[in-house]
């Protein structure tokens, strides 16, 4: 598979540069619980399209801006006033706005504009494979470095390029503000600064560059590009800075990948190349998927093993305190899980060929008792719990070594308690 | 359909396609599209409660990959692919799959409802986007995929009565399953918690209401298409919310307008020519709503801002006759309202210009003032009146003074906004509540 700068350079640009801005801006409206916003917008800015085409009677890129930036506030602001005049529920007052408008626009578009390229089917998978350099375009990659490459840069590069500028330069700036608003808008509106213009101004520019992605990659692309990035990312990192760094990485990892893959994937398959905006959705979701099952600290293979390996602990450790009271008052312990057994002896603490501890053992065992007992003693007396009702309690506080209470010498029943 | 034509519309042929005179195949339709708005409107009430309504959206644009896949699966057997029963199965498929995914991201990843959904519905669709384009390709082309795209948008125009009764079919098999469960979805959604603890398995009816969902997605492909079917399980729920409250009314009036919207935007697209039935059908939805929230007698927005002003007009009213009674118990005078009253009131409590004659004249249409020379006058009863409310708002003061540890410098102020609040009963109650406290004081 070979790609030439004649065809692909631009899409490719485009692409990216998309990714750039809707996945950064991205973050900031998961963390608000505000993905869908993105959906609503991209849904709701084709009447604002159509009507300034209608307006105007051009179709130049400032004007469709211009229209489709104020359909994208109409609707934030469509959807505030339904949620407080209608207390509707903030999902249903979106579902509500966008629908309408989107229908709006379709209808709009059959019966008014038909004739111009505003297809509506192009609005949802958009046009990347158009962007192509027409003429003169370099034959090697090296070739694009150069002064013809931003001559023949198409418009929808430029807007890109520009929002994804700005959209950069609001993070940066703004950064301290919009991560206090994220997490505690109250907090935020308490230090001088209201959340609520803040929300605002991250709207205009959500729609902004919703709309400037919106003809090269198509509204769902838009949607899973604000989205999908940033959800990784979540599942990556706990930082607010790492956040934003490792989505940018997801976003532009996925436009090359995806546009990669529409080409490769089907010539593998001896067929021509797909949908390169749908190649992206697709490959983000891949991407998503991968995080989650491997992420190293919330994915899911990670997890299952910490909660295994945990769970393996919990049960030794039960056995040892078992054991250890039994020798205590010469009982019989009752019955003991065979691969439990197996695995402290395989550890040394249990002895090979009695059901009894080792010198190790017993040292382990009388550290968990005696976590125990002291757990149940502070119950009793510190926290004011009946001596018959703090077991289960102190059953599950015994497996948390960090913390211990103060030391006494017995425990409610009475039981002595092993010295550390 | 038949009736799509160039020249002028007369009103004879809307009366004729309104009156179901329009031939069988616009008849077949316009019951379809009645059908399927009724059953969206009743099954989305379910999914708004359960707060999943844009669930639906992630349902329908997700319904995309798996038409694309049924039809390539249709051809690759031999068949023309154009099979509809086989491309809404693949729909139902894949839009069940979408649902299995949210749950999926929501059982085993930390990221909420919302990224989700967006999540979903975009991948999919993506996905979708990805087969369309491939099917679409020159080499496919005898395998004639032209219909596909319809299922984005939704033509009316192209179905057959024999679509629109499998539209129909469907939509009639989602309203009698709501129907069968009613009692069950209605508990899951008004009070998961209680209908776990009763024994109702509320994971299961949370499906079953999904798949409902699904359901109509399905059938409402063909008409509206799939990204706009989710504004007809969306709409009508919440535009019948501002009418009722009640679970039962609330299943009806939502299904009722589901098919006024279903049917009237059918009948517009058969009548107009190049209006996309799905656009026109929300629309009208679209319209149903605005009607709903700004008329509704229950929530409408002039419902209740005509209730909020009738009671400030009351409280501005017992206001002024508290004043008055107040002022001439101090004097010991002749309990009247002057123009000083009226402006003191004015300034104290930051009343327009033109709030002050509207009170005095429903106060006077009361009969608790009469007109004097100086101004008004209390009769008995108003006297009576601003009695009773000057010593409720003394009873207020002292109690939230003795019990709730305000501010006396506050007290003021929340003695006047609760005195409204309390019933007569409740007030019995304080009265006597707070005599016997004076009395057991040492």
């Amino acid at each position: 598979m070979t790609l030439s700068p004649a065809l692909d350079l631009f899409p490719l640009l485009a692409a990216v540069l998309a990714a750039v801005s809707c996945g950064l801006l991205g973050n900031f409206l998961v963390l608000r619980k505000l993905s869908l916003m993105g959906d609503a917008m991209s849904h709701s800015v084709l009447p604002g399209l159509v009507v300034a085409f209608m307006l105007t009677g051009v179709r130049t890129a400032p004007v469709m801006f211009l229209g489709a930036t104020l359909a994208g506030i109409a609707t934030v602001v469509l959807v505030e006033l339904i949620k407080r005049m209608g207390r509707v529920e903030p999902g249903a007052a979106m579902g509500v706005v966008f629908s309408v408008m989107f229908a709006l626009g379709v209808l709009l578009i059959e019966r008014a504009a038909r004739n111009t390229d505003l297809d509506a089917a192009c609005v949802l998978h958009g046009q990347l494979e158009s962007l192509a350099w027409t003429s003169g375009a370099p034959a090697s990659w090296w070739g694009v470095f150069g002064s013809a490459t931003i001559q023949a840069a198409p418009p929808q590069v430029w807007t890109l390029l520009l929002t994804a500028g700005l959209s950069i330069a609001l993070v940066v700036v703004l950064f301290k503000e919009l991560r206090l608003a994220a997490f505690d808008p109250a907090m935020a509106t308490a230090q001088g600064f209201s959340a609520t213009a803040l929300h605002y101004l991250l709207m205009i520019f959500v729609a902004g560059a919703t709309v400037a992605s919106f003809e090269a990659v198509g509204s769902i692309l838009v949607i899973a590009m604000l989205i999908v990035p940033a959800a990784t990312a979540r599942l990556l990192t706990d930082r607010l800075p790492s956040q934003l760094l490792v989505s940018m990485a997801v976003a532009i990892g996925a436009a090359v990948l995806g546009y990669l893959g529409s080409i490769g994937v089907p010539q593998f398959f001896d067929k021509r190349e797909v949908n390169a905006a749908g190649s992206m959705a697709v490959a983000l979701g891949c991407l998503l998927v991968l995080a989650a099952v491997c992420g190293p600290r919330y994915g899911v293979l990670a997890t299952a093993v910490r909660r295994t390996r945990l769970a393996r602990n919990v049960a030794l450790e039960d056995l040892l305190g078992r054991l250890y009271r039994g020798q205590e008052d010469e009982s019989v312990p009752g019955r003991v899980d065979p691969r439990v057994l197996r695995r402290g002896r395989r550890r040394g603490l249990v002895e090979r060929n009695a059901l009894a501890l080792t010198e190790e053992g017993r040292t382990r065992a009388a550290m968990i008792v005696r976590r125990h007992r002291l757990w149940e003693s502070y119950l009793v007396e510190r926290a004011g719990l009946a001596a018959d009702h703090v077991h289960v309690t102190a059953e599950n506080l015994e497996h948390l070594p960090e913390t211990l209470p103060p030391d006494v010498p017995t425990d409610p029943h009475g039981k002595p308690i092993p010295p550390a | 359909m038949a009736l799509a034509r160039p020249e002028a519309l007369t009103a004879r042929d809307v009366v004729e396609v309104l009156s179901f005179q329009g031939g069988y195949n616009t008849n077949a339709v316009l019951v379809g599209a009645a059908l399927l708005g009724l059953s969206a409107g009743v099954v989305g009430v379910f999914a708004l409660l359960r707060k999943r309504s844009l669930v639906a959206d992630a349902i329908g644009h997700a319904t995309l990959p798996g038409i694309v896949t049924a039809f390539l699966f249709a051809v690759s057997l031999g068949g023309g692919g154009r099979s509809l029963p086989v491309l809404l199965l693949g729909a139902a498929a894949s839009g069940a799959l979408s649902v299995l995914c949210i749950f999926a991201i929501l059982r085993f990843t930390r990221l909420r409802e919302d990224a989700a959904i967006g999540i979903v519905l975009g991948v999919f669709f993506g996905l979708g986007v990805v087969l369309l384009s491939y099917v679409q390709r020159p080499e496919n082309v005898a395998a004639s995929p032209a219909g596909l795209h319809h299922f984005i948008y939704g033509q009316t125009a192209a179905m057959r009565a024999g679509d629109a009764m499998l539209m129909g079919g469907i939509a009639l098999v989602g309203i009698l399953s709501t129907v069968v469960l009613f009692k069950e979805l209605a508990l899951a959604s008004f009070n998961d918690e209680y209908a776990r603890v009763a024994g109702y398995p509320v994971g299961l009816l949370d499906g079953i209401m999904l798949l409902l969902v699904v359901l109509v997605t399905v059938a409402g492909l063909q008409a509206v298409g799939l990204i706009l079917v989710i504004a007809l399980l969306i709409i009508p729920p919440v535009a019948a919310r501002m009418w009722t409250d009640r679970l039962g009314v609330l299943v009806l009036v939502a299904g009722g307008l589901g098919a006024v919207s279903g049917y009237l935007g059918a009948a517009t697209s058969a009548l107009l020519p190049r209006t996309p039935a799905g656009s026109v059908i929300v629309l009208c939805a679209g319209a149903v709503f605005v009607v709903s929230l700004l008329a509704a007698p229950r929530h409408g927005v002039v419902a209740v801002a005509g209730r909020r002003g009738l009671q400030r007009l009351r409280i501005a009213g017992e206001h002024l006759l508290e004043a008055a009674y107040e002022h001439a118990v101090s004097r010991r005078g002749v309990p009247t309202i002057s123009a000083r009253t009226l402006r003191a009131m004015e300034k104290l409590w930051g009343w327009p210009a033109w709030l002050g004659p509207v009170v005095l004249a429903g106060l006077r249409r009361r009969g608790y003032i009469n007109r004097v020379e100086l101004g008004y006058e209390l009769t008995p009863s108003g006297v009576a009146r601003g009695a009773r409310i000057a010593r409720n708002h003394r009873l207020w003061e002292q109690y939230l003074q003795t019990y709730a540890d305000v501010a006396p410098g506050h007290v003021d102020w929340s003695a006047d906004t609760v005195e409204h609040v309390l019933s007569p009963e409740l007030v019995a109650e304080l009265e006597a509540a707070i005599l016997k406290a004076e009395r057991g004081r040492p």
